[in-house]
This record gives structure tokens, sequence and C-alpha cells, in this order.
């Protein structure tokens, strides 16, 4: 693989050594614009401006298209995520068997939207079209924690400690 | 560098090991089992056994999947019974069972809770692909040594040439897994021939189906398979480069994948010189981002390209045009899985499995309104009521069977008059369905056929890529009418209009992804108008849909 220098990394952040090792592995070719992008939501958990900026310079790839590929793809976010997040199953097995019901409860009870953050950033709420635990139906993942099946209200209930305010902690 | 016989005695040693032990502990560790608490349960039955001192002649194995996914944690009690081997499963295992499951164990009794080994669930299966799943270590090489992985590559490279392996895999009757059902032979004839400097093989894990998960199932529970396809396959088409895509969603999946390329790398499985011959391959995964368009293999090789994943016109197929514009061979997960099998033991062998047409097993994931959901593995031409109502043990509740739903949102619903059907690709596409990748999704009659529709409507919508106007702007006014009639709201035009409206994407979108979408409508409509025609009066007869709600008021 022919070698091309990698670009300083915009800031001083150890994290960026985790992006920068990422890139060169593929010898910072056009192509390892999605691994890139892995490896920077994996070091800072979003895509912000300043790192779209720096992977299509690095590699020589034009702003825009980097831009683009990042809003193709479901799983990269631009917007810092909240502190927790909760994925509701819509897939088909969940979708049958009551996943509909767990989102309307959690959007209502958080007044949060499906694909938002609640407005103090306790939580995330996402969806997903089939995790692979259909068996599990209905399903959701909390903090990456796979739970199923649950009901609206165990799903509420294992919620509750995201929105408890730390002891002491300034209001 | 490793060479057949110096493979040979890696083996033994694994099984000697391994048959040292009297009694062993098999705990599911696939990714279902493990989120009911499977690693909590595997860490207290080793501390028991430790304990108990028992660790010369009893073993703990983590292994993949045991196929009854509802009843996780599964752990599998092996005891020595006279000759050979009993085995009993005690589904949903608590960590505090752990000492009671072990001295039961040790007074060579049953434990107290199993479920029967012959129940139809088991004993209909045939496991081909799954062959190792729930028996071995995915996480070890040694273990995938021990039943035989990697001999197969090893008798190709030293024992066949390229052509021999390709009229193996023709001879198979082999046909894609991934849903379309190919001719796998005819497609790595085609790779085989294109001229090209440089050749690829991947394999496409990226299993977007809602309601499949058999895919990820095989990658957790016997990684080391699917690479020795690839590499079997790399060697019949002249490729020294190949990628796993697979999505994101699949962690632990991706974790034991790359894992075994590291294992094979070091045995020398993989690599440069593999096997101490002058063939070389090397593997890479690639982690999906979430699009299901980019399961489709042009929009895929977009992606592993570093690009939108948006599908393109072919031909060109990728066989001759594929990755960096090169011949590329791409096949699914469990095709890949099957080759080993094949080579191993013949492609006649393989093709006297199955129907006519459509040759050996395939893996189903029996979810939805079924008793028994889980993995099951059955010979091609298994009838649907034998899948659902013997393997699956019937509907839940003493509920109705109303559909079941293969093919994911290309595929359809078959309702009950059609259970005797045998499952095999031409069967399903004459139903108005598809074989697919495997998810096979039960109804009952608690469940609404509009609002299926409308479901599968809304994941076309959402994951259509927005390239061709069909697709796009098709997808979204077809959702709209299933809305009004979920509504209620919706008139004979409507209904008109929606059956004019599938035939038009059908027939116009680019890809498969649009020219697919109807199906779940179409055999909705063909099976179950009268549902269709209840909405336009404003009645759900399943009481699901916001029709139902307003004709209840309105009485
Ligand atoms: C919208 C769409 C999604 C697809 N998703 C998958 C998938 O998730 N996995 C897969 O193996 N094939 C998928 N396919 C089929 C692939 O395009 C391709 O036919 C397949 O990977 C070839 O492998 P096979 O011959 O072994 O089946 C999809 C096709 C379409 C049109
Ligand atoms: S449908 Fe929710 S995990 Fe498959």
């Amino acid at each position: 693989m022919p070698h091309v220098p990698t670009p300083p990394a915009p800031s001083a952040d150890k994290r960026w050594k985790l992006v920068t090792t990422s890139l060169r592995r593929q010898g910072n070719a056009p192509h390892a614009l999605i691994e890139g992008m892995h490896a920077v939501q994996q070091a800072f958990g979003h895509l912000e401006p300043a790192s779209l900026r720096y992977l299509a310079a690095a590699l020589g790839v034009p702003l825009s298209k980097a831009y683009g590929v990042a809003t193709f793809y479901h799983h990269f976010v631009l917007e810092p995520p909240g502190a927790h997040t909760c994925v509701v199953c819509l897939g088909t097995a969940c979708h049958l068997k009551g996943g509909p019901a767990i989102l309307s409860a959690v959007e209502r009870a958080h007044r949060v939207k499906a694909g938002q953050t609640t407005a103090g950033g306790e939580l995330s709420l996402l969806v997903a079209r089939c995790i692979g635990v259909c068996s599990l139906a209905p399903a959701v993942v909390l903090d990456g924690d796979i739970q199923g099946p649950c009901t609206p209200a165990q799903v509420l209930e294992r919620l509750a400690p995201c929105f408890e305010e730390p002891e002491g902690s300034p209001r | 560098m490793t060479t057949p016989d110096e493979l040979g005695d890696l083996a033994e040693r694994a099984r000697e090991a391994d048959a040292v032990y009297c009694e062993r502990l098999r705990v599911c560790t696939a990714a279902s089992c493990l989120s009911s608490g499977g690693a909590a349960v595997e860490a207290a039955l080793a501390a028991e056994i430790a304990a108990r001192g028992l660790g010369e002649r009893c073993q703990v194995k983590p292994v993949g999947c045991l196929g009854l996914c509802s009843q996780g944690p599964i752990v599998a009690v092996e005891t020595l019974a006279g000759e050979g081997r009993a085995e009993h499963l005690v589904p949903r295992m608590q960590p505090d069972e752990a000492a009671a499951v072990v001295e039961r164990m040790a007074a060579e009794l049953p434990p107290e809770r199993s479920i029967a080994a012959d129940i139809p669930f088991f004993s209909r299966q045939q496991r081909i692909v799954t062959a190792n799943c729930g028996r071995i270590d995915p996480n070890r090489i040694e273990d995938a040594l021990a039943v035989g992985g990697y001999e197969a590559l090893l008798h190709a490279l030293h024992e066949m040439t390229p052509a021999e392996v390709l009229d193996e895999v023709h001879r198979s009757g082999l046909r894609g897994r991934g849903g379309a059902g190919y001719p796998t032979g005819l497609k790595w004839r085609t790779v085989a021939k294109a001229a090209g400097a440089q050749k690829y093989v991947i394999c496409n894990a990226d299993e977007g189906d809602p309601g499949a998960y058999m895919d990820r199932s095989v990658l957790e529970s016997d990684p080391h398979r699917v690479i020795e396809g690839m590499a079997i396959g790399a060697y019949a088409v002249g490729a020294s480069e190949g990628y796993v895509y697979v999505r994101a969603e699949y962690q632990l999946a991706i974790e034991r994948l790359k894992a075994a390329i590291r294992q094979a790398d070091r045995l020398g499985l993989l690599g440069s010189a593999m096997g101490g011959t002058s063939f070389r391959f090397h593997v890479e995964v690639r982690i999906g981002a979430g699009a299901y368009v980019c399961g489709e293999e042009t929009a895929l090789l977009a992606s592993i390209e570093g690009g939108r994943g948006t599908p393109r016109p072919r031909p060109p197929y990728p066989a001759e045009t594929g990755l960096f514009g090169m011949p590329t061979l791409i096949n699914n997960v469990e095709t890949w899985a099957n080759v080993p099998p094949i080579v191993r033991r013949g492609g006649e062998w393989f093709a006297s499995i199955g129907t006519e047409r459509s040759k050996g097993t395939k893996v189903f994931a029996l979810a939805g309104k079924v008793v028994n959901n889980g993995l099951v593995e059955v010979p091609m031409g298994t009838p649907l009521r034998e899948m659902i109502f013997e393997l699956g043990g019937g509907i839940p509740d003493g509920a109705a069977f109303k559909a079941v739903q293969t093919g994911g949102p290309s595929g359809g619903c078959i309702p009950a008059e059609h259970l005797d059907a045998p499952v095999d690709y031409e069967t399903l596409t004459q139903l108005g369905s598809i074989m697919g990748s495997g998810g096979m999704i039960v109804m009952d009659e608690h469940d609404c056929m509009v609002d299926v529709a409308k479901f599968f409507m809304g994941f076309c919508r959402d994951e259509s890529c927005g390239k061709c106007v069909p697709c796009r702007v098709g997808t979204v006014e077809l959702h709209h009418l299933l809305e009004a009639l979920a509504r209620g709201s919706a008139s004979e035009r409507d209904l008109a209009l929606l059956e004019e409206l599938c035939d038009l994407v059908r027939h116009t979108s680019l890809c498969g992804l649009g020219q697919s979408a109807p199906n779940p409508v179409l055999s909705t409509l063909r099976y179950f108008r009268d549902e269709y025609r209840a909405h336009l009066a404003g009645r759900c007869p399943a009481g699901v849909c916001a029709a139902s709600a307003r004709s209840e008021a309105a009485q």
C-alpha cells in the first residue's frame, strides 16, 4: 500500500490516536472513510463538524462527500448523544409482540421522540429494525445491554435511574 | 504454516484434550442467551465445579447457539452413558441452580428440569450449517479443528485444482442463501473466468431482514466455518483478498469473527503460503453502518469503497465488475458455511438432500406467535405445517394461526390453506412470497394483515436509499395509502390506486429493495382481501388498527 502521511490530528486529545491508527492501517485511502467514521464515533461518541473536516482532509475526499456519507448511514450521529441510550426494537417480531407500545410509553413518559435526546441530555431514544434477538421479542437495548421480553412498565422502571439526580449535585 | 499432517496432529490433540472429561457442561454464550444471563451461569457452574474439585473430570465450555433461543440461557449437560454420551438441556438456567445441577450430574442423575432431547424441534432437524453450533467454543480454533475445521480447505489446496473445486460446488446444486437463490456454482464459474489482475471474495453478513438472525448465530457460534468457506472460494476463483461485511449491530459476531481470523492467520490457514502451499488469502472485516440497502450487493460494494450505500444498475454484475472495478464473488454467510462440508463430503452427497431444484438444508429463524422461538435447520422441502406446528410447537395461548411471513420486507404472508406447501425456492415464489434469507414469522388471529403490510412498507420507505424515483416516492405514497386504510379513511379508489402503484414500483425500481417492496402488500391482498375490505368499511377485524377504534366509538 502506498504510504500517504497522515495529517496532524485536530487537537492534542489522545483519542485521536485511535483514529489515525485506523486510517493509517488502510494507507489513508479514500475508501477508509467509513472505517474512519466508526473510529471517530467510537472514540468521541459522535461525528462533529471538526471531525468530518479532519477525515475529509486526511483521506483526500471532498467535505461534501464526508457529510453525505455521515448522513446516509443511520449508525452515525452528528449530535452528542445523551448520557444513556435506549434502543427500542421495531423489527417484525417486536412489532407484533408489543414494541410500539414500549416506544410510545417511553416517548410519553420522558417527553422525547424516537431519534431524539431528552432536553436535559439524560437519554437518547432510538429505534432499530430488528437487533437479531427476535426470540426475546419485544426487545430493547439499554446502554448496550440487550433485554427482553419487556413490558412498557419494565422498561420505564429500568430507565428511571437515568433520570435521578446524582447525590448532592446542584440542580 | 500448517501442512495437512500438522493440522491432523493439532486436531487429534484437541480431540484427546476433550476426551479427558467424563462430563461436560456446555453453556450457550450467543447474543440472545448472554443477554438473559448466560455469562453468569457459566461463571456459577465453573465456580461450583472448582469448589467440588471436579475440574479434572468435568469441563465447563462456553459454546454458541443451542437453538431454542426463547428458553435461554440454555445449558447442555453431557454425561457418559454406556458407550456414548447422554445429553440434557436445562432451559432458563439461573446461576443459583448451579449447585443443584452439578450435584445431580455428579450423582449420575438427570437434571431436575430439562427439555426432552427428542422433541421435534430437535429431532426433525438436519444440521449441516449449524452442525458445530452449540458444540464448540467459538473462541478457540482448536475446538473447530477437533471437529474437522479447515480439513476441507487443506484438502482443496493440496489435492484439488481450482476447476475441481468449481465442479464439486456446481454438482452440489447449492443456491445462494441470501435471498435470491442464484446457483452458487454458476456464480463461482463466472468469477473464475472473469479477467482481472485482482479478484475479491466477499461474505455478505449484513443480515438486514427484520426477523432473521441465522447469520448472526452462525458467526457467533462457528466463525471458522465461514472463513474456511471463503478461503476455499478464493482458491477456486483465484482471489487473494476477502472482506466480511457485517452489520454494526452484531458486536459479538464481529468480535468472534475478528478473533477467528487472527487465530487462523497464526496457524497459517490464512495469509501467505497457506497450509504450506503458494496460495495466499487475506481477509478483513468491514462494519456496516446501519443501512438495510447495503445488503444489496452493489450497494454493499459502494459501502466497502467508503461511499454512500446506493445500488447501481446490473449488469455489469459484481462477478465481472465488482469491488474497485474487479471481479468479485459475493455470497451470503450461510452459503459460505455450506462450502466446507460440500468439499469434504462431495457435491453428490449434498445434492441428495432436499428437493429437485432446492438442494441441501436451510436454516430458519422461527419467531413471532409460535411456541418454540429459535433457530432450526431442516432439509429443503420441509412443509410449512411441520415447521410451525411440529418443530415450532404450534401457536401459543390457543390462538388460531393466520399466516406465516417469509422473506422479510421482500417477501409475503402465506395463509393456512397453503400450510402443506414445501419450503423451497420455487414454491414460495409461486405463493407470492420468497425464501428470503430465512426469517419465518408466525402470525395469529390477533395480527392484522393491513397493519403488517403497512409495517413493511414503512420499513422500505425508511430504508429506500433515494436514488431512484419509483422507490423513493412510491414507498412513501404506498405507505400513505396503507395508513389511510388503517385509519379507516380509505376509499375504493385508494384501494385501486394501491394495486396500481404496487405494480409500478415493482416494475420500475432500480434495485431489489424497490422491486420487491410491494410484495407484502400484494401477498396480503391476494390472500386477505376481505381484511382490506373490512378496513374500507372502517373495521379492523383483528382489532389492531385505528379503524377498529373508530367503528367501536361509532357504536
Ligand atoms: C434490498 C436488498 C437487501 C439484501 N440484503 C441481503 C442481506 O442482508 N444478506 C445477504 O446475504 N444478501 C442480501 N441481499 C442479496 C444480495 O444482493 C446478494 O444477492 C447476495 O448476497 C448473494 O449471495 P448468495 O448468492 O450467497 O445468496 C439483499 C438484496 C437486496 C435487494
Ligand atoms: S424483531 Fe426485534 S429483535 Fe428481531
